[in-house]
């Protein structure tokens, strides 16, 4: 399988990981790669074997509903690139 | 003092005949004598050592110690230690300071294990040869033209140089037995979560799982004794009761019945790593085991399935790297996608970027049940495959890697070689069983270690194997000339 400029541009939004133009023809190569390894898979017959999420086949625990973290956020913002009065801040989105 | 067993190590802390202040600052010597050239660490913590050493001579003193008390420890740098850089080798998180301990990190701490520092590793794990990491490749102690394997390669590598007695690893294609495998120690992947995942930063959660890397099965034990359990903060911690994985140490192996499968040794697999892996089983069969002859038809087919399913899972985990609320920002960014997209881009390495598109394709509208989907059924074949061999033998034993350590630079342009280099570790991780990797020789003047795969929950079994077979041999034993 070999992808196109079209293709990476559209992972690379999928991904939001930018790749540039420069770079494209490298990637697109390298992606192709890895799909090919992909087609092996279509020569095992799957016909009515269910998917497997995990191995054990054990299903999401519950926990009480009650509060079990206390409020931390002056730690945890802490390490944020950018803090005012406890909020993220971000580039402006809403002219 | 870097030569006794753990066991050893344990006794004459609580004789009196050394303090682990002693003990730890022998291993930060080492570390300052030999890291600057190995690059095992990604970050050593000397004050935090000796004043959890300090302490830890205390816990002795007053009598309330347990066998692990004093006894230094390396975590790789993929475990949240509370104020400490955790930087998961990525550029991504050179400046997150982790604000929490992972549960594993929260345990060995409340035993009172000095924290030697953290160890490098391929970036966010991704890799078998720790190449990747932002701070650059850690090299072999065996050889340093050659990788010590990955992801856990800075743990594999300060176990096999002795610069800690002890270090933990994750394993979720093969990162703790690939690693030990290429270093010459041992290590031990778990049943699928025996150890809780909570504070490890995420790579592929339905595959993670941590485990010990150390000289010897019975240290590998001792460890994991201390790692493992419920944890009620990781939602696939398995709720079982608390095991001793030292129970069995000690059993004999009469009538264990060995399961070899034939498509182990087929086209791919260096001559001489066949030979030692051989040879080992050999010497299994003379502790009274017995070969059987297994069958894992789809063992071929696993690789591609780990690596739509791991980057699919990577791509979820690793959306959370947005340049918002930690890790790496990208200079001014004109909007948000530009944060998003800048930030990403120039925080990850090579290796990341792909696996995180190659996931977000796989799960793509119109490639989502020719990908994912066939690759979820596959794991299920590739489960049932081992499920099947079981029920005519008590382990499966085979090689770990199908080379013993290759040298620097030689793969890394190649991602599918690289890939194809798991293929015996990662239809363990599918299935989620558990399996060790023991040293039983050398191919190519480079350790090699024998794989021995069980079922679920088999671990004290498994470590009772390498056990007795290190009773016979002395390949655990043995250290690079350099660094004895």
């Amino acid at each position: 399988m070999s992808l196109g400029k079209t293709e990476v541009e559209y992972i690379s939004r999928l991904a939001q990981i930018e790749v540039r133009e420069e770079d494209v023809d490298g990637v697109a190569t390298k992606l192709s790669n890895i799909l090919d390894l992909f087609t092996q898979m279509g020569a095992a017959d799957t016909q009515g074997v269910e998917p497997m999420a995990h191995p054990l086949d054990a299903v999401q625990r519950f926990r009480a509903d009650v509060v079990t973290e206390v409020d931390q956020h002056e730690k945890l913002q802490a390490i944020a690139p950018s803090v005012t009065q406890a909020h993220y801040l971000v580039p402006q989105v809403i002219e | 003092m870097h030569n006794l067993t753990i066991k050893q190590m344990s006794e004459k802390l609580h004789s009196g005949e050394i303090t682990s202040v002693q003990l730890t600052q022998h291993y930060l010597d080492r570390i300052s004598q030999y890291d600057g050239d190995l690059n095992a660490f990604v970050t050593v913590t000397p004050e935090l050592a000796l004043s959890m050493a300090e302490a830890a001579d205390q816990k002795i003193a007053a009598g309330d110690a347990e066998l692990l008390t004093g006894i230094p420890i390396a975590h790789k740098d993929i475990f949240c230690t509370d104020g400490i850089k955790t930087s998961c080798g990525s550029k991504m998180l050179d400046n997150f300071i982790a604000p929490y301990d992972a549960h594993v990190v929260t345990l060995l701490k409340k035993i009172g294990m000095p924290i030697l520092g953290k160890t490098n590793m391929d970036e966010f794990a991704m890799g078998s040869s720790s190449e990747s990491s932002y701070y650059g490749p850690t090299k072999n102690p065996w050889d340093h033209k050659a990788v010590p394997g990955g992801s856990s390669g800075g743990s594999a590598a300060v176990i096999a140089a002795g610069l800690a007695p002890l270090a933990t690893g994750t394993d979720t294609g093969g990162s703790v037995r690939q690693p030990a495998s290429f270093c010459g120690i041992t290590g031990i992947k778990p049943t699928y979560g025996a150890v809780s995942r909570f504070g490890i930063i995420a790579y592929a959660s339905s595959f993670d799982q941590a485990g010990p890397l150390t000289r010897s099965a019975e240290d590998s034990a001792w460890m994991l004794n201390a790692m493992a359990g419920f944890d009620e903060r990781d939602s696939t911690s398995l709720e079982r009761e608390k095991t001793d994985y030292t129970a069995e140490l000690g059993q004999s192996l009469k009538g264990l019945k060995i399961g070899v499968p034939a498509e182990y040794f087929g086209a791919g697999l260096d001559p001489e790593v066949e030979t030692v892996i051989r040879t080992a089983i050999t010497e299994v069969e003379k502790l009274g085991g017995e070969v059987v002859e297994v069958h894992l038809p789809n063992k071929d087919l696993a690789v591609p399935a780990y690596y739509v399913l791991a980057p699919a899972e990577a791509s979820a985990n690793l959306s959370r790297y947005d340049g918002v609320r930690f890790g790496y920002r990208c200079d001014q960014p004109q909007d948000l996608e530009d944060l998003y997209k800048r930030s990403r881009s120039e925080g990850f390495g090579e290796e990341v970027k792909r696996r995180i598109m190659v996931g977000a394709y796989a799960l793509s509208a119109g490639y989502y049940d020719a990908y994912y989907v066939k690759a979820q059924q596959l794991r299920r074949m590739v489960r049932d495959d081992f499920t099947k061999a079981f029920e005519s033998c008590d382990v499966i034993m085979g090689p770990v890697a199908p080379t013993s350590a290759f040298n620097i630079g030689e793969k890394s342009d190649d991602q599918v070689s690289m890939y194809l280099n798991d293929l015996y570790t990662i239809p363990v991780n599918l299935a989620g069983l558990p399996a060790l990797s023991v040293p039983a020789g050398f191919a190519n003047n480079r350790p090699v270690g024998l794989h021995i795969v069980g079922p679920y929950f088999s671990e004290a079994k498994l470590l009772n194997i390498g056990h007795q077979f290190q009773q016979i041999t002395d390949w655990h034993k043995q250290m690079p000339a350099q660094y004895q």
